[in-house]
């Protein structure tokens, strides 16, 4: 009853939170989490706000990704800013460069003496939002790496046996041949492709995506992705979109209806799909790690993350900061983290909640669920697969995402089409270098 | 002798003008004139600091052959859902207008489309036609046709017209039935006695007479072309494929909300606006005098 009535409050304005809760210090956290990532955040939320009295966490949903780093953006323009906000990957160069808007995470930590330990953190998860001097800027909230998702109920009715081994992109391709042989018509689907195939492929493969260290060593950076080895993999795969064995469905994950209705028999996605797919495939199916070309660049390495992490804004009060320290300790600490790994497919942060949850025999459980875990941490990132650190890479995206296009309907070769993404790419890297001087 | 009302002195003349002053300026002049002085800088997204370019952006803009592209797509696009949204509608209303019985149900449900969100319709139209999922699309894989609008640039173009101009054609129906009630029987049923066919009435009576309500809907169809549409655009094809449906308003949108640049989406609001503002000169200096008040 308790816990439904503080419930209650949160949620309801944050007028009234104030006036129930008179001697606590208030910190507003905006957040882009909807449906049942949203009812995850809350019940966090709760039972962080239950488990002291000195601090109120108020969480709001602020529309999507796009929406929130916009909202949080006007609401800074106008001194009206959350303490706690939330950001997709892809903003990480924009609020890194606002070095007048942000207050690194390390710093709130230390400032609040709460429990922060930056070993704790799982490397590669971290990697992408820590500065070149290993400093944490903001905290990784929900972190996913994409993964092969296979069918194996399309694998039988094409007459082949759903343990192949589908670790190399060499073997994936004999098979896409014998699934198409076999009467299939949706042989493989992907979301998310300059995420999937052009950003983890380069970080898989050990290859940059972008000059002077994926963009963590300087503002002046430039694409790289039309380096060889990304051109010979969507060379193949705009041959097999030719033969209709790579059926496009479009920028987002919009193949996942395709994948989850049983129409296609493998799909590239994100390990946080797992709850989805799930709830939802009426068949049998695997996960498997991120196929790589044998042979090329030195892949394995290991995958980069997607997702969103929480930044924490100027601004403030320091007794609010020290409230900022603790919620953010206690969505760190272990129990909170294997929670939500479990819960949503996401990666955890840190190595103790992923050990936390084999001891729980969940992987056990639900195999193929610490497939991403395995993929992210089995070798030490390097320079090129610790993350991407690009200036307006939202648009960035939208650039490759049209590049892509002309691939798979054959209007461009590969190399005309990455040479093209790079040119373009370059002009808006360099305009995000002039607008942060 | 020409009659004018005078007043003595300038106080009460500026007072009375005043309240429609102050309401363009404060949300016309104002936000113009910010955009105008944001093209010449290149900020950054915080607001924290600012480089002046001068024409910088322009040239940013002009020497990038994919904005230069989108003013051909914006124009096939507008006059596309310009036709599209005013001829069904116009037909729609000439029908309408001959009804006798229930014609007051009819109107009404012609009239629902317009409440839908351009958003909400975006949705139910990518719904219809998603590729291998979507209602339309499978009885079109049936009927053989491979609908794809994700990689086929004309399909999505086309789908995206549809999408914008459904809703619109609601909103014209209306005007274009008013127009009708208020053409003159006396001159349709003077024009019958001669022995004109309908069509032929249509033709020369009817049409001219409603030249003025058809000017007014192509000047306010093409400004909702150019600027309302890009919900629709947003949710169906994002731009795509490739650029085939990237509108100038929509680079406006993703350059300035997605990008976060709002040097150039000021650049690019200052450049529509010119555009705008030519359209509506040659559309008052030259359709206009076609016009017959």
């Amino acid at each position: 009853m308790k816990k439904t009535l503080i419930g209650m409050l949160a949620t309801s304005s944050a007028i009234l939170v104030p006036m129930a809760a008179m001697a606590q210090t208030e910190v507003q956290f905006w957040h882009a989490f909807t449906g049942r990532l949203g009812e995850l955040v809350k019940a966090q939320v709760e039972e962080f706000n239950a488990s002291q009295s000195d601090y109120v966490v108020v969480e709001s949903h602020k529309g999507n990704y796009s929406e929130t780093l916009n909202a949080g953006i006007a609401a800074f323009r106008a001194q009206e800013q959350p303490h706690i906000l939330m950001v997709f990957e892809v903003g990480t160069a924009t609020m890194m460069a606002a070095g007048g808007a942000i207050k690194p995470v390390h710093e709130v930590m230390e400032a609040s003496g709460a429990t922060f330990d930056p070993d704790a953190y799982i490397g590669s998860v971290k990697g992408y939002y820590t500065s070149t001097d290993g400093d944490m800027l903001s905290l990784p909230f929900n972190s996913s790496t994409p993964v092969l998702w296979v069918n194996r109920d399309a694998f039988e009715a094409a007459g082949i046996d759903p343990d192949t081994d589908l670790s190399t992109w060499q073997n994936v391709d004999a098979v896409l041949d014998q699934l198409k042989a076999g009467g299939e018509n949706c042989p493989l689907v992907t979301a998310w492709q300059s995420w999937i195939h052009l950003e983890n492929f380069s970080a898989y493969h050990d290859v940059p995506f972008a000059t002077k260290d994926n963009g963590f060593a300087g503002l002046d950076t430039e694409l790289a992705l039309n380096g060889e080895a990304q051109v010979a993999h969507l060379t193949a795969m705009g041959e097999w979109a030719k033969d209709e064995k790579f059926i496009y469905t479009g920028r987002r994950n919009e193949g996942g209806a395709n994948f989850r209705s049983g129409d296609c028999a493998l799909f590239t996605e994100s390990s946080a799909g797992y709850a989805g797919i799930k709830a939802e495939a009426e068949f049998d199916f695997d996960v498997r790690p991120l196929p790589y070309w044998e042979g090329v660049g030195n892949g394995p390495q290991n995958t980069i993350i997607g997702g969103a992490s929480l930044w924490v804004m100027e601004g403030h009060e320091d007794e609010e900061y020290k409230g900022v320290g603790e919620f953010l300790s206690f969505l760190s600490s272990s129990n909170v983290q294997a929670a939500w790994h479990q819960n949503t497919g996401y990666l955890p942060i840190t190595s103790e909640a992923g050990e936390a949850t084999r001891a729980a025999g969940f992987y056990d459980e639900n195999p193929g669920t610490d497939i991403a875990v395995i993929q992210m941490t089995a070798k030490e990132p390097t320079a090129n697969s610790k993350g991407l650190r690009l200036g307006s890479f939202d648009q960035i995206r939208g650039i490759i995402d049209e590049e892509l296009e002309a691939i798979w309907s054959g209007d461009k070769s590969a190399q005309e089409a990455m040479d093209s993404a790079k040119e373009r790419g370059d002009a808006l890297l360099r305009r995000f270098e002039t607008a942060n001087k | 002798m020409e009659k004018r009302v005078t007043f003595r002195g300038w106080a009460l003349p500026l007072l009375l003008i005043a309240p429609q002053v102050l309401i363009s300026a404060v949300f016309f002049f104002y936000p113009a004139g910010q955009a105008i002085w944001q093209s010449f800088f290149i900020p950054d997204p915080f607001g924290l600091t600012s480089q002046f370019v001068g024409l910088g952006n322009f040239e940013f803009l002009l020497g990038d052959k994919f904005y230069r592209a989108s003013f051909l797509t914006t124009a096939v696009f507008s006059i596309l859902v310009t036709l599209c949204s005013m001829i069904p509608a116009l037909f729609l209303a000439v029908m309408a207008d001959r009804l006798i019985k229930g014609s007051g149900v009819y109107r009404t449900l012609l009239i629902w489309p317009y409440a839908v969100a351009p958003a909400v319709a975006g949705v139910l139209w990518l719904f219809m036609f998603n590729t291998r999922v979507g209602v339309i699309s499978w009885y079109l894989g049936k009927l053989g046709y491979d609908w794809n609008h994700v990689l086929n640039g004309g399909e999505a173009m086309g789908l995206v017209v549809v999408a914008s101009a459904w809703g619109r054609i609601s909103y014209n129906f209306l005007f274009f039935f008013a127009a009708l009630q208020a053409v003159p029987r006396s001159v349709i049923e003077a024009a019958a006695i001669d022995g004109a066919r309908f069509w032929r009435r249509f033709w020369t009576i009817v049409l001219p007479l409603l030249s003025p309500t058809t000017f007014f809907l192509l000047v306010v169809n093409i400004v909702y072309a150019f600027f309302e549409t890009f919900g629709v655009i947003h949710t169906i094809t994002a731009g795509g494929p490739q650029q085939s449906t990237t509108v100038l308003v929509y680079k406006v949108f993703s350059d300035g909300f997605v990008g976060q640049d709002l040097g150039s989406s000021s650049a690019q609001s200052v450049v529509l606006l010119i555009v705008v503002g030519l359209l509506t000169v040659i559309q008052f200096k030259f359709i206009e005098k076609r016009v017959h008040y």
